[in-house]
Parts: structure tokens; C-alpha cells; sequence
């Protein structure tokens, strides 16, 4: 490809990556006013829930056992089997969650374009630096999310992951944007296109499992508070009312099961970054392994999930610390992506901005 | 339910009551109680987690396997705080004796906790699926249906003993009074991948330990149109493995016959970047033909049992230098370092003999010169547009004759007289390719010799200089095995965490007015998303055959 030719295949993609942008934050706030919803419907069931049981109360009686179901109950959201629909309140199918999720769709076709017409204008994969990898890793982290859709809603994420996707792709666009330039000789390697990819979709993995460890966590809170609720009702109520909308979202048992299971996968995909690492550093630098700083942190983040599947087997670990480690492995993640890559000395470097 | 012989405090393990301990432990006892403790899951947990927490300070600190200039400079950096740290090893964190311990712990841990397991595991693997329980019901995936009509129950287990052993169950049957039922379980491939996985990590740690031990590595730089042989004195640097004899070196030729280049040219955004690097090279294994070949920097050369990688290159200019009666005192191509991205290179000649006195030049070459505003030269372009060669000469004793071994790429000048540049007030000698010069004191005559004089002169000075390729040369017999265990490590991976490993129950129960009543019921043995599902699906392929091939025969059979 000629360089005009190339130079303005660059451009369309970036005017591609910037609507995509601009879609990605509109579907953000669909999925935010999805979750703002999901709070004001539950506010309204569990209000009449308090009328019930006062009413129930003060005719002498014993509060009716479901006291939702006196309500004319919303029909489900589609669940897949896979999932147990085991929200404590149901929550009717809502507008703005399939605009939302329709504009990341679209989002996401756009994203996808941006990132084939860079790989055209530089002539080779799209990950070669850290713009191009940003890039393409969110598009799998995107990826990876709607796929997962497919099976299991967790629609409830979108705001997570628009709103991370968003947040990479503008410190890209903003902090690591460089021209199309073509591969140093050190980067020429069918292990560059496989090492890289495969990260990315681990990443991906990482990224939806850390979102339902984190919902994890404040679901479980909020079961405390409702069987502490048991004692008095309204004050387990208040003190949920900040993030209501978690009634909508599925038990705390069931949102640490979907986490494992994404989680797990996103190891064995990180195992093969690490081993496919290898092999290229073997083949780029004559060694498969020299503790250099991106390989020690890519060891780092592999023990933390190791850790993390032991104590999801350990008793004393289940739910709540488990948790917490599927967290901090991410975190490990996107440090090793933001900070290592940029501020840290090492062979990897040269990849970098 | 027969526990897995996992720690006792493995979630699916049933607590351990307390008091099974005596209270009078005695050595045995405290030796059983650490040995049990070491094993447990929560010690592999935390020594799992001191692992990930101990590898930080290697990232943050220069390494000295990794980076040994940045330790010297963290040295210079921080003259207080560096010795401290080293103290603690923190410049050779990975084979710290803090590091160590935490890693062979976990995995002494490891194997402690997976010898017991393989034992048992191998023991489940020929034992029978264990008796139905008496109440399915509060079992997982739990559902009811009505046999058709004309069934009988033993004829209703033995239909789902087929269904179950075509599906990969281990299925095992038994009867009891008005009621059969049938017991399976799958997925003992969890078990065994979880064991492949811990097993294969000991295989990658001890093949990683030991496996340098076997091999070597060495470096070697080659102008174009040398030639090595691998033996010991060949290398310019040679570390040989604990167990390595230098004896079993093959002694092959590698001669680098060219060296070509490419740097981007048309997209000024990347101007100069490199493209390609490759190394065209001969290999003559002993004794037999010569063959040519190639290395480039992400495609080693295997040959000879070594692997031959490409780890650097740069320009070799021929220098020639002349005593005043027209001996050839010193006439080489010098590899010059190469110190920014345009190539500008440094390079050092030694000249100790046939002058009248020591000579050492500190040499810039700068393959495509430019002025700045300054008048300070620099590279613009990493390829040989219009080639320049600076020389700084001294005079004096060169140390050579200390029996201090000396780098070929340094001249301590500390004893040195300089003659040219600096406040000498004589101007450094600048060459273009093929020009000569007179050095200064009369002692001689230096010149720039051009590889290439004819296109030179026509103003193509592409050949005009000599480019050398620094090669590493290694032989690691080992790899093979770590390739082996990472590959066992995937597999276990792959089989333990996603072969989901489940129980089944079907149960058929005769009631009083002779219809048949049937139950299934599941328990996941680890994480089992579809168990529900599968106990479901059981349920209703079972039913679907039992309509479609009644009425039937009952047929007895045993497992
Ligand atoms: C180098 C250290 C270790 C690493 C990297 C590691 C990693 C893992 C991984 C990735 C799994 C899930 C894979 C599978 O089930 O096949 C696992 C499971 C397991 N590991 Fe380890 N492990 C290590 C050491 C240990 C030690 C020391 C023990 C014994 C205390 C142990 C006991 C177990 C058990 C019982 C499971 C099964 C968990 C379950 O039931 O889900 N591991 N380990």
C-alpha cells in the first residue's frame, strides 16, 4: 500500500475510533439510567413491601410470607438457563438497557472497523504499540463482553465496561497516539501476533470477572444488611438505599459462581500468554525467561489468580476474600498495562509507546 | 461420600474435629502436626500469595541477571540506600535466599499435598460409584417423573445404566426392596489434569533449576567476511553450565558473509526506523559440506545442537594504521558500538606496537554525518549516506602490559597524553572513506580504508564500510523438557478446571398400585455450572427411550 493510501486509511480510523467513542459514552449513560431505574423500581416495590407489613402489623397479623407477589410482578428479564435467576426482587425488561446494550453494539462495529483499517494502514496486526494495543484489547475486552451476553446477562455490567473501555480508549488516544510506522525487526514475529491477542482476551476475561467480583462484594453487603433487616426492616432498607438496584441483580453466591467460571478461563488464557512469551523471548533474545520487568509482573498477576482459584477451594476463603483477590488481580492487570509499559525500565520498552 | 484426600481444610473436606490431635504430641506427633500444616490449603494460599508479594521488589529495584548497568547506576544514584539493599539481596531478588525459601516451600507444600491425592486418586479410579443415598431429594438438579405405564422398574435402571455408561459415566447398580437404582459418576479427568498440572509445575521448576546447568552460552562479534569456530577460545565470552564439559563443544564454522539492512524511506513519520536486520551466514559442520544460511533477530539459527541468535549489529571500519617507514603497524575493521538510533558509534583502537610510541584513538563514526547549530556532529540516518570517521588520539603507556585484562571497547586515558581535540589545540582527524591523514609527533600515518572505492567514488558509499553482527550462541539440551511440562501444565489446566466431575442417581421405585416412580439427582464434585441441566437432559432422554422401546424385557445384569 502506497503511503497516501495508508495515511488516509489512518484517518478514517481514527474518525472511526472517535464516533465509536462518542457511542460508547451514550451507551454508558443508557446503562447508567438503567441502574438508576432498577433503584427507583426498587424503591417503590420495597415501599409498598413496608406498607404491607405495617398494615399486616398493625391488624395483628403476621407480615404475608413474599409480600412482592401481592404486586403485580414485572415480567423476567431473559436469563439464560445458564444463570439462576435468583435476584431478590424481579426487574421488568427495561428500555434503556437494550438501548444500551443496541449502542454498544454499534459501538463496537465501529471500534472493530477503527482497528481492521489501522491493521491495513500499517500493514500488519494491530498491536504493536501501546495505542495500537490499547486499542485492540479494549475491542476484545468489548468482545469478550457481548459474547458473554449471549449466555448469561449480565447486562448489569454495561456501565462497568463501557465506562472502562471509554477511560482506556481516551488515555490511548490522548496519551499514546503515534503514527502508523512499520514493525521494528524485534517485533516480526508470528508469536507477537499470538502472545499479544491471546493477553488481550485474557484481559478481557480479567476485566468481566473483577465487574461481578466487585458486584459480589456489595451484594453480599447488602444481604447482611437485609438479614440484619430481619430485626428492623426499615433500617436495612436505608442503609441499601444508596445502591438499591443491587435487589435487581442476582445473589451474591451466584455473581461469585459466574466470576469463577470467567475468571478460570481467563487463567488458562493468561497461562498461555506467559508460556507463548517464552517461546518468543527465546526466540527475540536467546532466553526464555530473564525476570524482566513485564515477565515478573505477567508472574505476578499468574500467582495472584493461582491464589485466587486455591482460596475459591479453601474454606475460610470462599465468597468475600476470594473476592477481594480476583480484584487485586486485576488491578495487577491493568498496572502492568498503565504503569509497567510506561514508567518502568526494561526490553519491553521498545514496544511501548 | 469418600473424601478426595485433599487438605483437610479443602472447602468440599469435611472439618476436622477437634481433639484428634492428642494432647501429648511427642516428636512424631509435632512433626505429623507441621507436616499437615504445610500442607494445608491455606498455607499453600498464603505462601502462593508471599510468592506474587516477593516478586515485586524485583521490578522496582535494577536486577543483576537482568540489568547489571542500571544496578551500577542505582549504585552511583544512591550511594546510602544501595548497599543496604543489597544486603538484602534486593539486586538479585529471584535467587534470594528470601525468594528461594518462599518458593521451594510451596513447593515442598505442592508435592506433599499431591503425593497423597495421586494415591487415593489412582485407588478411586478402579473403585465402584458409591451407594445411591437413601433421599435424592435434597440433591442437586433433584426431579420426579412417571414411568410409562407398562415399565418395571429393574427394566427403568437398566435403560439408564446404558444411557449413563454411553455418556462416559462409571455407573454402578443396586437393588433393594420394590426399588433399583443406579449410581455414576463422571469426570475423573478433573481429578487427574488438577494432579498432570501440580505434577508438571514441579517437572517446569526442576528443569528450570537444573537445566542451565547442562548448556551454555557465549557471545561472539563477526565483521563480515570472518569466520568462527566454536571452540572455548573462540568466544569473545563464554559461560558454561555447572555440569557442561567443554570438551563436547562441536567444532562447526559460521562465517557471516553479509550483513544487509533495511531502513524504512518513504514514511517520514518512521524515517530511518529499521525493517530488517539479516544475517547471511555459512555453516560447516566438521567434516562436512558448508551450508548457507541465516539469522535474523526473531529467527535463531539451530544447528549443530546450538541455537545462533542475532542480538545486535553495527559499522566495523577498516583502520589502518602506518609507521613512518611504511610498515603496517595495525590494520583491522573495528567494531564500533553503536550509541543512538542513527548509529552513531564509538569505537577504540590499540596500537602498542611498532610506533614510537603507544597509541590509543577514541573513534566516533557517524554513518550518515550532519553539523548541529554547535558544530557538533551527528548521525542523521542510520544507513551509509556520507559516511564520517572522527579519531582522538593519545599517547603513552596503553596498560596492556599489566597482565590487567583490559576491554577491547574501553581506553582508560588517565596516563594517556592526548594529541588531538580538547584543549590540544590540533584538530581531531576526520576521514571520509579511503582518506589518509598524518598523525601527530611524526608518528605515523592513519587511514580510513574504503570497502568499496569504485561506487565511493561515484558517491554510493552503501558498501563502503564493513558492518559486524554480535551473535549469542547457546546449547540448552533442556528445553525440550520444559516444552513437555508446559505443555502437561496446559493440558492439566484445561481437563482440572473445566471437565466438569458429577455424580448421578437415577432411582426407580415400584409404588403400591404398580406404576413406576423415578427419581434423578446429581452432586457437582468442584465447580459444575451445568449440573442442573445435565441431570434434566438425563431425566428426559431417559424417559423419551423408555417410551419408545416399551414394553421391554427386564434384564437382570450385574455391573
Ligand atoms: C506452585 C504452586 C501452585 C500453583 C501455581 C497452583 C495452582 C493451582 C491451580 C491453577 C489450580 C486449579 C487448576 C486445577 O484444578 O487443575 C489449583 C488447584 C488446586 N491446588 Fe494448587 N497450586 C499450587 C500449589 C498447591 C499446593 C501446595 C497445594 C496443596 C496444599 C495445592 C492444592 C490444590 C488443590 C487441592 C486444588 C483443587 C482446587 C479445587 O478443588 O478446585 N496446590 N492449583
Amino acid at each position: 500500500m502506497n503511503l497516501t493510501d495508508s495515511a488516509l486509511l489512518n484517518s478514517y480510523s481514527l474518525y472511526a475510533l472517535y464516533s465509536a467513542m462518542a457511542v460508547y459514552a451514550l451507551a454508558f449513560i443508557a446503562f447508567a439510567i438503567d441502574l438508576a431505574r432498577r433503584s427507583s423500581a426498587v424503591g417503590v416495590i420495597e415501599a409498598a413491601h413496608l406498607v404491607e407489613q405495617d398494615a399486616a402489623a398493625s391488624a395483628g397479623a403476621a407480615p404475608p410470607a413474599g409480600g412482592t407477589l401481592t404486586l403485580k410482578r414485572p415480567v423476567l428479564s431473559r436469563i439464560s438457563a445458564r444463570m439462576d435467576n435468583d435476584a431478590a426482587l424481579p426487574y421488568g425488561r427495561s428500555s434503556s438497557l437494550r438501548v444500551g446494550v443496541s449502542l454498544t453494539v454499534l459501538a463496537w462495529a465501529l471500534h472493530l472497523a477503527a482497528t481492521v483499517m489501522r491493521g491495513f494502514a500499517a500493514d500488519r496486526v494491530p498491536w504493536a504499540n501501546m495505542y495500537e494495543f490499547a486499542m485492540t484489547g479494549t475491542l476484545l475486552i468489548m468482545t469478550v463482553f457481548l459474547l458473554v451476553l449471549v449466555r448469561s446477562d449480565l447486562r448489569f455490567l454495561g456501565t462497568f465496561v463501557t465506562g472502562l473501555v471509554l477511560v482506556l480508549l481516551g488515555i490511548a488516544a490522548l496519551q499514546f497516539y503515534v503514527e502508523v510506522a512499520p514493525l521494528p525487526p524485534a517485533l516480526q514475529s508470528a508469536w507477537l501476533v499470538i502472545h499479544v491477542f491471546v493477553a488481550s482476551l485474557g484481559t478481557g476475561m480479567f476485566a468481566l470477572g473483577f465487574a461481578l467480583s466487585t458486584v459480589q462484594l456489595l451484594q453480599s453487603r447488602r444481604e447482611n444488611h437485609v438479614l440484619e433487616g430481619v430485626v428492623s426492616p426499615r433500617g436495612a432498607i436505608a442503609s441499601a438505599l444508596r445502591l438499591r438496584f443491587l435487589a435487581t441483580l442476582p445473589s451474591s453466591a451466584t455473581l461469585e459462581n459466574l466470576s469463577y467460571r470467567i475468571n478460570i478461563v481467563g487463567f488458562i488464557l493468561w497461562t498461555f500468554t506467559l508460556m507463548a512469551g517464552s517461546i518468543w523471548a527465546e526466540q527475540a533474545w536467546g532466553r526464555y525467561w530473564g525476570w524482566d520487568t513485564k515477565e515478573v509482573w505477567t508472574f505476578i498477576i499468574w500467582v495472584i489468580y493461582a491464589g485466587y482459584i486455591h482460596a475459591r477451594a479453601t474454606r475460610g476463603w470462599r465468597g468475600s476474600r476470594s473476592a477481594w483477590l480476583s480484584i487485586i488481580g486485576f488491578s495487577a492487570v491493568m498496572f502492568n498495562f498503565g504503569i509497567v509499559n510506561v514508567f518502568f525500565k526494561g526490553l519491553h520498552a521498545y514496544s511501548g509507546l | 461420600m469418600a473424601a478426595l484426600s485433599r487438605p483437610s481444610d479443602h472447602y468440599d473436606s469435611r472439618p476436622q474435629t477437634p481433639g484428634v490431635l492428642q494432647p501429648k504430641l511427642g516428636l512424631t506427633g509435632w512433626l505429623r502436626w507441621f507436616w499437615r500444616q504445610l500442607t494445608s490449603m491455606r498455607t499453600a494460599l498464603f505462601l502462593l500469595l508471599m510468592l506474587a508479594i516477593a516478586a515485586i521488589p524485583g521490578s522496582l529495584v535494577p536486577q543483576r541477571s537482568s540489568d547489571p548497568n542500571g544496578v551500577t547506576q542505582y549504585f552511583a544514584d544512591n550511594p546510602d540506600l544501595a548497599p543496604a539493599l543489597d544486603q538484602l539481596q534486593a539486586f538479585d531478588v529471584y535467587t534470594s535466599a528470601w525468594f528461594s525459601a518462599i518458593y521451594l516451600l510451596l513447593f515442598i507444600s505442592l508435592i506433599g499435598c499431591v503425593i497423597p491425592r495421586t494415591k487415593h486418586h489412582f485407588l478411586a479410579l478402579r473403585a465402584k460409584p458409591p451407594t445411591t443415598p437413601a433421599r435424592l431429594s435434597r440433591l442437586a438438579g433433584f426431579t420426579e417423573r412417571d414411568a410409562p405405564a407398562e415399565a418395571d422398574a429393574a427394566a427403568a435402571i437398566t435403560y439408564a445404566r446404558t444411557l449413563l455408561k454411553s455418556s462416559g459415566y462409571r455407573v454402578a447398580r443396586f437393588e433393594a426392596e420394590g426399588e433399583s437404582s443406579v449410581s455414576a459418576e463422571r469426570g475423573y479427568l478433573r481429578e487427574t489434569g488438577n494432579l498432570i498440572f501440580h505434577g508438571a509445575l514441579v517437572g517446569v521448576l526442576i528443569t528450570v533449576g537444573f537445566g542451565g546447568g547442562y548448556g551454555f552460552s557465549g557471545q561472539r562479534v563477526l565483521v563480515e567476511g570472518q569466520t568462527f569456530v566454536n571452540t572455548l577460545l573462540a568466544y569473545d565470552s563464554f559461560n558454561p553450565g555447572r555440569f557442561f564439559d567443554d570438551g563436547t563443544l562441536d567444532p562447526y564454522t559460521l562465517s557471516l558473509d553479509d550483513f544487509a539492512v533495511a531502513y524504512e524511506q518513504l514514511n517520514l513519520q518512521a524515517y530511518g526506523q529499521p525493517i530488517d536486520f539479516t544475517a547471511d551466514v555459512t555453516v560447516t559442520p566438521k567434516g562436512a559440506e558448508a551450508e548457507p544460511s541465516a539469522v535474523k533477530v526473531n529467527g535463531p539459527l539451530r544447528t549443530n545442537g546450538t541455537s545462533i541468535y542475532l542480538l545486535g549489529n553495527g559499522y566495523a571500519p577498516t583502520i589502518q594504521v602506518t609507521a613512518p617507514d611504511g610498515t603496517v603497524v595495525f590494520s583491522d575493521s573495528v567494531p564500533f558500538l553503536p550509541q543512538d538510533a542513527n548509529l552513531t558509534s564509538l569505537g577504540i583502537v590499540k596500537v602498542p606496537d611498532g610506533l614510537a610510541e603507544q597509541l590509543g584513538m577514541i573513534g566516533f563514526f557517524y554513518p550518515t554525518q550532519d553539523k548541529a547549530q554547535s558544530g557538533a556532529n551527528f548521525s542523521s540516518y542510520p544507513d551509509l549516506e556520507y559516511p564520517l570517521l572522527t579519531l582522538n588520539v593519545y599517547t603513552g603507556d596503553l596498560g596492556l602490559d599489566d597482565g590487567v585484562p583490559t576491554s577491547v571497547y574501553a581506553l582508560v586515558t588517565d596516563d594517556l597524553t592526548r594529541q588531538t581535540g580538547g584543549t590540544t589545540g590540533v584538530d581531531s582527524i576526520e576521514l571520509k572513506p579511503g582518506e589518509s591523514t598524518e598523525l601527530p609527533n611524526d608518528l605515523g600515518t592513519v587511514s580510513f580504508i574504503d570497502n568499496d572505492p569504485a561506487a565511493s567514488a561515484a558517491g554510493d558509499f552503501k558498501q563502503s564500510v564493513p558492518r559486524f553482527a554480535s551473535f549469542d550462541i547457546h546449547h540448552d539440551p533442556t528445553q525440550i523438557w520444559l516444552i513437555s511440562f508446559s505443555a502437561l501444565v496446559l493440558f492439566g489446566l484445561f481437563t482440572g478446571l473445566l471437565v466438569p466431575r458429577r455424580r448421578v442417581w437415577v432411582k426407580a421405585t415400584t409404588r403400591a398400585d404398580g406404576t413406576v416412580h423415578l427419581e434423578y439427582a446429581g452432586l457437582a464434585r468442584g465447580d459444575d455450572p451445568a449440573l442442573k441441566i445435565a441431570v434434566t437432559a438425563l431425566a428426559d432422554r431417559h424417559l423419551k427411550l423408555l417410551k419408545f422401546h416399551q414394553p421391554i424385557a427386564a434384564t437382570p445384569e450385574s455391573t
